[in-house]
Order: structure tokens, then C-alpha cells, then sequence
């Protein structure tokens, strides 16, 4: 089970309102001290002279006017205040993310080769993900965890790196490591590199990703194709830029840093990287299937070994055959004849449950089988329950046909009563319950409707049948 | 083929005062091994935590299992024997959570395997659970129970003594209350019991009288069930939880069938003393109540045996389940019923007395 960080979502969102904010200002030359996130979600603004405030407050109707003035915030005239999202935009954020998550998730696993996956959103920001039959489970994970911000930032050559690891690190700029593996030991080195912070571009004007081998090297990389936009975004950076080194970041690690020989048209760029197939592959995967809005975290992790999962569902159903065997011999030794009725409703009413957790395209789960088995036990019940009114009729001296009537009339409020009963607490288990117990209470509540139908209708059916058609004296019970 | 007699009359209210003595035991037993081992054991599912079944060819110490893996900085709490004797396997408990379950799995195969390279080492089954989740799903778990109990008040309550609007009344302020604590940050545990032992409380209180017998039957069942589980020391998983939710279904069933016998028979037998009639109605229902049991028993049992070792606890907890539910039936939600009785004689007998 996954947990999409939304909070994360909108933190970007307002780091990215900031930068717009900032664009904004410069190009109507408002001058300003401080633009920066703050606190998380808010946006701290600090201008520069009582000029700008207007074109500010302006500019914050026209073009920003979704943010809000933080109350209490405001100080210095105006010129220091605070700005944030409120909070049905918080939530639209928060939303959006965690839906674009899914998505973006089943996307991957759609690419990865699942067979049947199952994917579910449960609540606001949680993500139920199964996988049957995974071999290699470890990099299914990876797959499906991975955020894939992919950002293009330069790298800063003016300033020293040494310096920045010391501590000294200019401003607008970054330390990112690029991690490689040596094929031959396996050990990982981390080499640092200083970036400017700013994107250029990012993975969102992606339109392709593939994988390719490069005839030199006869290593795999993966070759990506932009949009119109994109491209002329690669093709302006480049062209500014040329003798300088492109950093192309993925999720905060750098993956590779070449230097651009000359302005890109055509959108097209590649990442090298010594991968191995199944590296380049999964990459392009990700790249393909989009970044994920926010990070997930995996809050929940199951593996079922196969054979561990084979002797499950062995073992638990073979008991089940077994103890169902046994039931049936006894109900049938103990009412003779309306004993096998009995046990032709019972057949027909797990015939029902399976029918109906097949078209709930419910997973069978150790829960499910606890409700099943309650199931069989009130069914059994229900049925019992008339017998012994059909018993204590023709004690009474009643002919067959009185008999079933009267005991049927009597027993139905009686098994109507406690199966309502039940039905609401499946209901109300089913309402405020969450995954397992939510499996519980449907395999009950189908249940519980099945045998209200088997033992009330589908019985007094055979019964009727048999004292009407057939009229037999005395009943087999 | 009959087991019981038609015409069977044990006296089973007579003897209510032992039963109440033997439940009190049981109970008190249950409260006492909960708080001397700080509430129950909680399970991966609640507790968070990482959980490895591995199955050795040959039986093998769990000490040695732990020793050996030591090295890998696992945090492992336990390593103990699982399933049957035949199949040599052992669970490890680890508190750490981390994603990389996987990664994990494979190394401390890799390592077992070296360690006992004659011993062919498997891993059958890798779980990983965060704290959050844990906690999350004991709330809502409760939480849910919670809200059925109060349903189930009303329904009870209506269908049988049509105080229909009294308990939907007393319900939803319940109702409301919960929520307004829970939303104080009271915590969630204390605030159901609080909340179980409050409506108890009041149906006593407003007379209502089956939907007080019915919750005390639940509550008594559960708690001997929590109970029994702690004292032979046996976690508390998810599937446990279906258990309970299980058994108190299969009780309130039970219970509801006596119960309208009960309300038949008064209508029937108006004249006679309201002991004689719930006694009669248990009577007559028994054949009924020990046929079922006994098939769902059954078939729990086959569980038991031939479950395998994930299906154990769940069986075991069932058959208590079962076991104790049709005992609440008759000898706890039959006479809360005549509580009211009691009471009612001695007021009856102090007016009259005073009266004279």
C-alpha cells in the first residue's frame, strides 16, 4: 500500500508559483528583496520601495489572484507580507495529485507486464496496488515507487566546487551526486557537481522514451523525444549555452552531464549512463508513463511466496470440503428427507456466494473466508430452524401440507429477524471498515442475502413441490 | 433422529447464579492477563513491523536462525517455530519497516543458505508493515464495531420491545458524542469502552431490555475470546479481527433465536412468571441452537486441523468463538432479561410492605 505525499504536491506547486511571482516582477521591473517559500506553503514578499506597491498589488489581482494575503502578515506599509493558497485550493492540489498519481502508477504497471494487477484508491490519499504472480518483486517496487522528476539544469563552471563542498554554496545554485556503479567491483561512487538550481526543462514535455544500444559503445541508453514546446525550450537553452555542460537530473541525482557542442533543434536528447537493459528499460518506463506529482511512500508491503500461496489455498480449501462433507452427511442422517432439501439449498447458497464475490470482483482473503463460514453456519441455521417448526406441527397432529405451511409462517419472522440483524452490522462493518474488514462484511452481507433466498424461497419451493404434485403423507423429517 | 426431546425441560434459569459465577471468573481472568501484559499482542498489522516465514528442510534452533543473522542489522525481535512439526518453519520478527522488503528477503535467504548449506532454506512469505497504518486500522476497526453496536441497540430494541424512538434517540446522541471526543483527539480505545460501558449503562437504565441482554452477551464473548488469546500468549492479527467480527455475528445470531421465542412465548404464556417463559423458550430452542453449533463447529474444526499454519489462530479463535457464543445465549443475554425482574419484585415487595 502506497501513501502519495500530497502535502509534497503542494509544496511544489507554491515553489512554482514563487518562481512565477519572481519572472513576473522582474519583467515589470518592480524591484524586490525577498520572494521565497516559506513555512512550507506560504510565499514571503519583501519589495523594495513604496513604487512598486502598486504595480504589486496589481499584478497580484491579475495574474496571481488565486493567492491570498496571509492576515496578520502584512508589515512595513505593505511592502512585507505573506501570501498563500487557500485552503479549497490546498485541496484541489492535494486532489489532483493524488489522482494523476494513480494513474500515473497504473500506467507503469501497465508497461511493466502485469497480468490481472489490481489497483485501488483507498481514501484520500492512499493507493492499494496487487500484483499476482510478480517474479521479480523487488523491481516491480522500485517501478512503482519511483517519483521520476526528470529536470535539465546547467552546471555552474564559474564558481569552485571545492569551495561549495566546504560549505560555500553561491546562491541559485545546488550540490547534486551523480551515483555510479563500477561493474567490475560493484562498489557505488558518489562524485558531486555543482548546479544552478533553476530548470530549464523538465520530464513533462516528454513525448517518447526509448530504449537503444549505441553502436560505439554497445551499451543501451534511452533516447527521448520532446514536444513542440520542448524542444524549443531544448533548442534556446542549447543555443545559449553552448560550450557549457547540460546536467540531466533525475530525481535529484544527476545522470549525466555532457557538454553541448552546439544549439539542439528537433527535440531530441538522449541519457547515457552504463546501464544494463533492464536499467535502460525500466527508465524509459518511467520517463514514458510521466513523474509522479508527489512522492509515495510504501506504507504496507506483502509477498506470498508461490508455494506458500499454493498451500494455502490447498489446505484452506480442502478443510472446507472436508467439514462441508461432514455437514451435509449429518443434516441428512438427522432430517432424513428435508435433510437433503436442506443440503440443496446449502449448495445453491455457496453456488450464490461464489457468483456474487465474482461479480463484486472481490479477492478471496483469510476475512473473506471468516464471513463464508459464518455464512454456512447461519444458513444451516435458517434451515434448521424451520425444520423443527415443521417437526413440532407434525407433532401436533398436522398433515404434511399444514405442517409446512405453519412451520414456515413461524420460522420466517424468527430468521428474518436475526438475519436483518446481522445484515446491518455487515452494513454498518462495511460502511466505516476499512480493506480487510470491508471484505468481510461483503462476503457476509452476500451471504446473508443468499441464504435468506435459498432457505426461505428456494426450500419451501422443493417442498411445496413435493407435498403438492407428489402428496406425500407423511413428511421425511 | 433426535437429540433433544420435544418435551425437554432442563432448568436452565435455575442454575443461572453458577454460569453468572463462571463467566465472572472467565472475565476477570481475561481483564487480568490483558493488564498484567499491556493489552494484547498486537500483531504486525497493528504494531508495524516486518514479518519473514522461512522453512528449512530440516528442523533447526531458532536460536540458531538468529544468531546468523545478526550481522545484518535487522532488529529482530523474535525468531519462533510456526505451522505443524513436520514442516520446519520459523517466523522472524523484526521491528524495523523499510521498503526494501525484497532486498532484505533475499539476503537473509542467501545468508541462512550459507550459513546451513546442507539445509535447503526458503522464503515463503515477506510482509512489511508501517507504524501508521497499524494504528490507523485498530481506530477505524473499532470504530466500526462501535457504530454496529448502536445499530444493532436500535434494531433490537424496536423489533422487540418497539422502543423505537427512545433507541434511536439515545443512539445518535451516543452517536454524536463519540464523534465530538474523537475529534478532541480523545484516544480511540479508551473512547470505545468508555463508550460500550456508557450505553450498557443507559439501556439498563431507559429498560431496554434485550438490547441490553444482546450487548452483554457480545461484550462477554469478545472479551473471553480477547482473553483467552492473551493469556496463551497468541497475536493479534488481521484475520483475528474477522474472527471476532465472526463470532460476534454468529452470537447476536444465536442470541436473536431465543430471543424471539422469548417474545412469543410471553405472548403466548402471559400468565405465567417471566422466569418459566425465558426457561421454556431456551428449552425449545435447544435442539435448534445446539444443531447449529455443532455443524459450524464442524467445520471450523476442519479448519483447525488441516488450516495449515496461517489458518491456525483464525480457527482457534473461531471455535472459542463459537464455543462461548452459544453459551451467552443461554446463560448470559436470557438472564440480563430478568434483571429487571428482580428489581421490579423488590420494589413491589417494599411498597407492599410499606403499604400494609
Amino acid at each position: 500500500m502506497l501513501e502519495v505525499q500530497t502535502r509534497k504536491a503542494v509544496e511544489s506547486r507554491i515553489e512554482r508559483t514563487a518562481e512565477d511571482l519572481r519572472a513576473a516582477l522582474k519583467t515589470q521591473k518592480i524591484r524586490y528583496t525577498e520572494i521565497d517559500r516559506v513555512n512550507e506553503t506560504q510565499i514571503s514578499v519583501k519589495l523594495k520601495g513604496q513604487e512598486g506597491k502598486e504595480g504589486f498589488d496589481n499584478l497580484l489581482d491579475e495574474e496571481f489572484a488565486v493567492l491570498r494575503i496571509v492576515p496578520g502578515t502584512t508589515e512595513d506599509e505593505g511592502l512585507s507580507l505573506r501570501l498563500e493558497l487557500p485552503e479549497q485550493e490546498v485541496k484541489y492540489v492535494e486532489e489532483m495529485a493524488a489522482r494523476q498519481a494513480m494513474e500515473t502508477i497504473r500506467n507503469r504497471i501497465d508497461q511493466f507486464g502485469v497480468s490481472e494487477p489490481d489497483i485501488r484508491r483507498q481514501g484520500e490519499n492512499r493507493i492499494l496496488i496487487q500484483l499476482p504472480g510478480i517474479k521479480d518483486a523487488q523491481r516491480a517496487i522500485n517501478l512503482i515507487g519511483k517519483t521520476a522528476l526528470l529536470e535539465f539544469k546547467l552546471v555552474d563552471e564559474e564558481h569552485d566546487l571545492q569551495e561549495a563542498l566546504k560549505g560555500h554554496v553561491p546562491p541559485g545554485d545546488e550540490i547534486l551526486y551523480q551515483v555510479t556503479e563500477d561493474p567490475a567491483t560493484g562498489r557505488k561512487k558518489r562524485t558531486p557537481f555543482l548546479i544552478r538550481k533553476r530548470t530549464y526543462l523538465t520530464g513533462e514535455y516528454l513525448t517518447d522514451a526509448k530504449v537503444q544500444i549505441d553502436s560505439m559503445y554497445n551499451e543501451p541508453y534511452v533516447s527521448m523525444d520532446f514536444d513542440k514546446k520542448g524542444a524549443r525550450l531544448f533548442e534556446r537553452v542549447t543555443e545559449a549555452n553552448v560550450k557549457k555542460r547540460l546536467a540531466i537530473v533525475l530525481d535529484d541525482h544527476v545522470y549525466s552531464a555532457p557538454v553541448i557542442q552546439e544549439k539542439i533543434g528537433g527535440g531530441h536528447a538522449r541519457i547515457t549512463g552504463h546501464f544494463t537493459t533492464e536499467e535502460a528499460h525500466d527508465l524509459a518506463i518511467v520517463l514514458r508513463a510521466g513523474a509522479l506529482p508527489a512522492p509515495v511512500q510504501i506504507l504496507e508491503e506483502r509477498t506470498v511466496g508461490p508455494s506458500l500461496g499454493r498451500d494455502s489455498i490447498d489446505k484452506g480449501l480442502m478443510s472446507m470440503w472436508i467439514g462441508g462433507i461432514v455437514v451435509v452427511l449429518f443434516i441428512g442422517i438427522y432430517y432424513k428427507g428435508a435433510g437433503i432439501i436442506a443440503n440443496v439449498a446449502l449448495l445453491l447458497n455457496i453456488v450464490l456466494i461464489a457468483a456474487g464475490l465474482a461479480a463484486f470482483q472481490a479477492t478471496l482473503t483469510l476475512p473473506g473466508i471468516a464471513g463464508i463460514i459464518l455464512t454456512i453456519g447461519m444458513a444451516v441455521d435458517a434451515n434448521v430452524i424451520i425444520f423443527e417448526r415443521i417437526r413440532e406441527e407434525v407433532r401436533l397432529g398436522k398433515t404434511p401440507r399444514a405442517a409446512v405451511d405453519g412451520g414456515y409462517a413461524r420460522a420466517t419472522m424468527t430468521i428474518l429477524d436475526a438475519n436483518i440483524t446481522t445484515l446491518i452490522a455487515a452494513l454498518v462493518l462495511f460502511q466505516f471498515g476499512t480493506g480487510p474488514v470491508k471484505g468481510f462484511a461483503v462476503t457476509l452481507s452476500i451471504g446473508i442475502l443468499a441464504s435468506l433466498f435459498t432457505a426461505i424461497i428456494v426450500a419451501r419451493l422443493i417442498f411445496d413441490y413435493l407435498v403438492l404434485q407428489r402428496r406425500t403423507q407423511r413428511l421425511s423429517i | 433422529m433426535q437429540f433433544i426431546k420435544p418435551d425437554i425441560d432442563l432448568d436452565f434459569i435455575g442454575k443461572r447464579r453458577f454460569a453468572f459465577l463462571g463467566s465472572l471468573v472467565l472475565i476477570a481472568a481475561s481483564i487480568v492477563s490483558l493488564a498484567v501484559k499491556g493489552g494484547p499482542t498486537y500483531g504486525i498489522d497493528f504494531a508495524g513491523g516486518t514479518l519473514i516465514q522461512v522453512q528449512f528442510a530440516q528442523a533447526i534452533a531458532p536460536q540458531a536462525i538468529k544468531d546468523c543473522l545478526t550481522s545484518m542489522d535487522l532488529q529482530i525481535t523474535s525468531v519462533q517455530g510456526f505451522g505443524e512439526k513436520g514442516e520446519h518453519e520459523y517466523l522472524i520478527r523484526a521491528a524495523g519497516a523499510s521498503a526494501a522488503i525484497q532486498s532484505v528477503a533475499s539476503k537473509v535467504e542467501e545468508s541462512l543458505q550459507a550459513a546451513y548449506p546442507e539445509n535447503k532454506v526458503e522464503v515463503r512469505r515477506v510482509e512489511m508493515v508501517g507504524p501508521k497504518v497499524g494504528q490507523d486500522l485498530r481506530e477505524k476497526a473499532l470504530l466500526a464495531m462501535f457504530s454496529a453496536i448502536l445499530f444493532i441497540v436500535v434494531y433490537i430494541s424496536g423489533r422487540f420491545e418497539l422502543k423505537w424512538m427512545l433507541s434511536i434517540i439515545m443512539a445518535s446522541c451516543l452517536f454524536v458524542i463519540l464523534f465530538v471526543l474523537k475529534n478532541f483527539g480523545v484516544s480511540i480505545p479508551i473512547l470505545i469502552v468508555a463508550a460500550v460501558l456508557v450505553t450498557l449503562c443507559l439501556s439498563f437504565y431507559l429498560k431496554l431490555r434485550f438490547a441490553t441482554g444482546a450487548i452483554v452477551a457480545l461484550v462477554h464473548d469478545v472479551l473471553i475470546t480477547v482473553g483467552i488469546f492473551s493469556l496463551m500468549d497468541k497475536e493479534f492479527t488481521l484475520p483475528i479481527i474477522a474472527a471476532l467480527l465472526t463470532i460476534i455475528g454468529y452470537s447476536l445470531n444465536d442470541t436473536i433465536i431465543v430471543f424471539d421465542r422469548i417474545r412469543e412465548n410471553t405472548r403466548k404464556y402471559h400468565r405465567k412468571s417471566y422466569e418459566v417463559i425465558v426457561n421454556r423458550s431456551i428449552n425449545e430452542t435447544l435442539s435448534r441452537t445446539l444443531l447449529t453449533s455443532l455443524t459450524t463447529l464442524v467445520v471450523v474444526v476442519a479448519l483447525f486441523v488441516l488450516g495449515g499454519g496461517i489458518i491456525h489462530d483464525f480457527a482457534f479463535a473461531l471455535i472459542i468463538g463459537v464455543l462461548v457464543g452459544t453459551y451467552s445465549s443461554i446463560y448470559v443475554a436470557s438472564p440480563v432479561l430478568l434483571v429487571w425482574e428482580q428489581t421490579g419484585k423488590k420494589q413491589k415487595g417494599e411498597s407492599k410492605g410499606r403499604g400494609r
